[in-house]
């Protein structure tokens, strides 16, 4: 029931993809419009939209020639990642102001 | 800390070294000490977070300013064991009033050892927010779609 696998956070950490995230959140966008917006190679481009495929954040579709990419209609990766992420620090603090408390009584 | 997930629910776990009574206590009436501050629907800064006790209470957020914003609704208190609370902010971060597009937590606390406490928290039912990630793709867009979420979501991750 349960796998680890890509998450959204995992795969928005890396900056070049959150900047390829960013423009497709703007608009639907093929390969090649998004390696001249940014300072990155075609093949690299590429490389990230895999990454965000797998992830779940960004769909895509044939028109022609052209593959044009853009994020995933449902957005629910996008809000595990954003939860997963917002429990992790919630937790962490959890724990120091539990232990700090309990030794304060002690 | 370990992270886990599903389809449509996150998991997290955490241990801490405290009693499980203690555990139970600082995760619910002192919920406002460490709940990270960019969790903030008010236009103010907060004051205080209120978590209240019984079933059928709510989580709230008073501003410095005495403004009021109810978040989530107490569905499950049993102390020291358990605490199941909605989840009222749609994926467009504003109060969801339909109930049906609401997700829930459920946080379970397990006695490891007299001192020490296994907290597993589950957020779930995130699919039910779907309709707002439609409203915030197809629509209004602009500041209040999805860059007004990224910008949330990139300032956590630049944290």
């Amino acid at each position: 029931m349960q796998t680890y696998r890509t998450d959204g956070l995992t795969a928005l950490a890396d900056p070049t993809r959150r900047a390829i995230f960013e423009r497709l959140a703007d608009r639907p966008r093929a390969v090649g419009e998004l390696a001249s917006e940014l300072p990155v190679s075609r093949p690299a481009v590429s490389q990230h939209l895999k990454v965000l495929k797998d992830a779940r954040l960004v769909v895509d579709e044939r028109v022609g020639t052209r593959r044009i990419y853009q994020l995933d209609p449902d957005g629910l990766a996008v809000l595990r990642g954003y939860l997963d992420h917002f429990w992790d620090q919630a937790l962490a603090g959890y724990k120091t102001a539990v232990e700090q408390q309990t030794k304060e009584s002690s | 800390m370990s992270t886990q997930a599903s389809e449509t629910s996150v998991h997290n776990s955490i241990v801490v070294e405290a009693p499980i009574e203690r555990a139970f206590s600082v995760f619910t009436d002192g919920f406002g000490s460490f709940k990270p501050p960019e969790h903030n629907l008010l236009d103010v800064e907060i004051a205080e977070t209120v978590f209240e006790p019984r079933v059928g209470g709510h989580l709230y957020d008073r501003g410095v300013d005495g403004s009021e914003c109810r978040w989530a609704r107490v569905l499950a208190f049993e102390p020291p064991n358990r605490v199941v609370f909605s989840w009222d902010i749609s994926p467009r971060w504003q109060i969801e009033t339909d109930l049906d597009k609401t997700s829930e937590v459920e946080v379970r606390f397990i006695a490891e050892a007299p001192d020490r406490t296994r907290v597993e928290l589950e957020h779930r039912n995130l699919d039910r927010h779907g309709e707002g990630w439609e409203a915030a793709r197809d629509g209004v867009g602009g500041d209040q779609g999805w860059p007004l979420y990224l910008d949330r979501f990139a300032g956590q991750l630049a944290v």
